[in-house]
């Protein structure tokens, strides 16, 4: 009869995950499926030995990354997955070590290590889940809430200033920033690969979205209109200042690379001085 | 010049600085901190001597982002270590917990000064005790070292990175100014004459070993990242695989692991100083610099025929609570001293029938505690 069609059960992706933790506690509609798969994909075409790479997490839905790749993987503490992650790449120099959070974590609870660790430029790669809101504990107002949004502790609008993520990482010294938003899965993975190959802090800020937290309460929709609603509004806007990529509620989304400069991290500089200082075999 | 990890020889030395060197000679490769009196001068001397040896130096931008590294870096398979005092300490307790939780080995020195708060920045306290055995949120056991001079600055430091690697546990080591700013003698002896305690490594090969499975003696092998083991580690409650599952039986096996794991080996763990406890009726107890002054009360006392004895606490925690029951028996009254309100002493009543045989001496910081204020109270009549 006709040739023998082989029907594949496995997805190329299975060897990253751990697929006895699935099914995954992410609610329909979530973007961060889409965020890990991206990163996924960018190990998968780097041919990156998974032994060499750890993932480090804080604590949030975004946290959750770290339990169900399977890599080395740790999920920290809120806020304090960088520290922990700057621990672990001077102790393993030669593995990529990737941290996985969200705004709440990254930006508010452990804003203060995601700047210093910028500015010291410590070879991190940073992928910063921006849902707008604390998504874990019930879609509170959060750093990166924009103006006007309501969360169910902004019940009449949130009237902080929120951050504009990627020009605060450039202006605390990352070297490689980029912002794209679930939709954008190719520009992602790029960005992401590129992250990975750098020697140096490299921050990029994924814009995903939250039906439960801040999709629904803000009528933006459930599901895939809130997908829809950021594709519709996304521009791409490669190499701009970081400060001209500030988002705003329900405004135009602008993504793209932002930058992308050449800068000794933190380990290069350490060594270059003992070098000079102590003579070449000073092993640190 | 390049000197080596393990400095043997005799010193007139800092306090902090043997800690630092105990550190070193110890294995530690990775210190991460932020500078605080009067632990500074370990940080100092971390700094300068990391180079040397191989190891990292890194200032943390605060004692959250310490604590975090040094268990990141021990993830890694390197050991870490970090120093501050009572205000550091109170930052770093909920990632001692996740220590505790994800079973990493680590060593926390904590120089103790007036508190609370700011409190004395540059004087004496030993006020952090209960903070120590407590202070990171929900059950678990601790292993707290109180180190007297300056030798044991040294080798407590060693022994309290032996214990963490032995038992996948955080340490402490609950110095005070005192002794951290003391400077006298340190001998180091030859590398060879050193025990050193590495974590036991997985005895399965990747995709047999279970990061969380433990023998009999509830301490699990540890795989360290990069080794191709693919570990997960969590905060949350978890199981042997090291995955989170949210259940009041999980929790139960785990945290009573967790518990059993230093209950069980209490008696390796615990350690204290006797002197003339064979007959004495009125038994001093004391730690860190304390003790020094409760040895000298003790020596006076029994100059002028009254039967004193001192027990010096090496371990402040697990506390020898066997010992004190043990002695409860056969001794009249406990003398209980040190820099806070009475810390131990609480402690210590829970263990003998009476509390009015427990007394304290007690001083709230800035102040030792002298040997005559000690020896006041062996002079007074007993409570019997
Ligand atoms: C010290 C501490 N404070 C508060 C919390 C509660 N908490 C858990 S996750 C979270 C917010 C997470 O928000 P984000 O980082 O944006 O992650 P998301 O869930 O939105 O992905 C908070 C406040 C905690 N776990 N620890
Ligand atoms: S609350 Fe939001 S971020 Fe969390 S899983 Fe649900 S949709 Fe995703
Ligand atoms: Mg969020």
């Amino acid at each position: 009869m006709s040739a023998v069609t082989e029907v594949k059960t496995r997805h190329p992706l299975d060897r990253y995950i751990r697929e006895e933790r699935f099914p995954h506690i992410w609610c329909p509609g979530c973007g961060l499926g889409i965020a890990m798969s991206s990163f996924l994909y960018a190990v998968d075409e780097l041919d990156l030995d998974p032994k060499e790479i750890a993932v480090v997490s804080g604590i949030g839905c975004s946290g959750r990354v770290a339990g169900y790749v399977r890599f080395d993987s740790y999920h920290t503490t809120h806020g304090r997955a960088i520290p922990f992650a700057t621990g672990l790449k001077l102790a393993k120099p030669h593995m990529k070590v990737v941290v996985f959070s969200g705004d709440g974590d990254l930006a508010s609870i452990g804003g203060n290590h995601l700047i210093h660790a910028a500015r010291r430029n410590v070879d991190l790669t940073i992928i910063c889940i921006n849902n707008f809101n604390y998504g874990m504990t019930g879609g509170q107002f959060g750093p990166t809430t924009p103006l006007g949004a309501k969360t169910t502790t902004t019940p009449y609008g949130n009237f902080e200033h929120p951050f504009n993520l990627v020009y605060l990482a450039a202006s605390a010294g990352a070297v490689y920033v980029a912002r794209w938003t679930v939709l954008h899965t190719y520009h992602l993975r790029q960005s992401i690969k590129e992250a990975l190959l750098k020697d140096g802090f490299s921050f990029i800020e994924v814009i995903s979205p939250c039906p439960i937290g801040f999709g629904r309460p803000n009528k933006i929709g459930e599901g895939l209109e809130e997908m829809k609603f950021y594709r519709e509004n996304s521009v791409i806007r490669n190499g701009i200042d970081p400060k001209d990529a500030e988002l705003s509620f329900r405004g135009k989304i602008v993504v793209g690379k932002f930058v992308d400069i050449e800068k000794p991290s933190y380990l290069k500089t350490l060594r270059d001085f003992y070098d000079r200082i102590l003579g070449e075999n000073h092993g640190s | 010049m390049k000197r080596p990890a393990v400095l043997t020889g005799e010193y007139f030395i800092l306090g902090d600085y043997a800690c630092a060197e105990g550190a070193l000679a110890a294995g530690c490769r990775f210190f991460a901190g932020y500078p605080i009196t009067p632990a500074t001068e370990i940080a100092e001397r971390m700094s300068y001597r990391m180079p040397e040896v191989g190891g990292i130096y890194i200032q943390m931008e605060d004692e959250l982002a310490s604590m975090a590294a040094i268990i990141g870096a021990s993830c890694g398979g390197v050991k870490a270590m970090t120093a501050t005092s009572g205000p550091g300490f109170s930052l770093m307790l909920e990632n001692i917990g996740l220590a505790v939780m994800m079973e990493v080995p680590c060593v926390v020195v904590n120089v103790q000064r007036g508190a609370p708060s700011t409190g004395l920045p540059t004087l004496v306290g030993q006020g952090d005790v209960m903070q120590a055995r407590w202070g990171s949120h929900g059950d678990y056991e601790i292993v707290a070292y109180a180190p007297s001079s300056v030798q044991e600055m040294f080798d407590l430091t060693v022994k309290a990175f032996n214990t963490a690697e032995r038992y996948r546990i955080p340490v402490i080591l609950l110095a005070d100014e005192a002794v951290g700013h003391l400077t006298e003698k340190l001998v180091i002896p030859p590398e060879e004459e050193l025990t050193i305690i590495n974590r036991m490594p997985p005895q399965d090969p990747p995709g047999e070993y279970l990061p969380y499975r433990a023998d009999d003696s509830l301490v699990p092998p540890m795989a360290n990242a990069g080794e191709g083991y693919f570990v997960h580690m969590t905060g949350l409650t978890h199981d042997e695989r090291g995955y989170p599952i949210i259940t009041g039986e999980a929790h139960e096996k785990l945290i009573r692991r967790l518990i059993q794991k230093i209950r069980s080996h209490a008696d390796e763990i615990i350690e204290y100083e006797e002197v003339e406890l064979d007959d004495a009726d009125i038994v001093v107890i004391a730690y860190g610099i304390t003790a020094r002054a409760a040895l000298r009360a003790v020596r006076d006392a029994r100059a002028q025929g009254i039967k004193a004895g001192l027990l010096r606490l090496i371990t402040v925690w697990p506390f020898p609570e066997k010992k004190i029951q043990d002695l409860a028996q056969r001794v009249d009254t406990f003398v209980v001293a040190e820099i806070n309100q009475g810390q131990i002493r609480r402690e210590v009543e829970r263990f003998v029938d009476r509390p009015d045989r427990v007394i304290g001496v007690n001083k709230l910081g800035g102040d030792l505690i002298t040997p005559n204020e000690i020896l006041e109270v062996l002079c007074q009549p007993s409570p019997k």
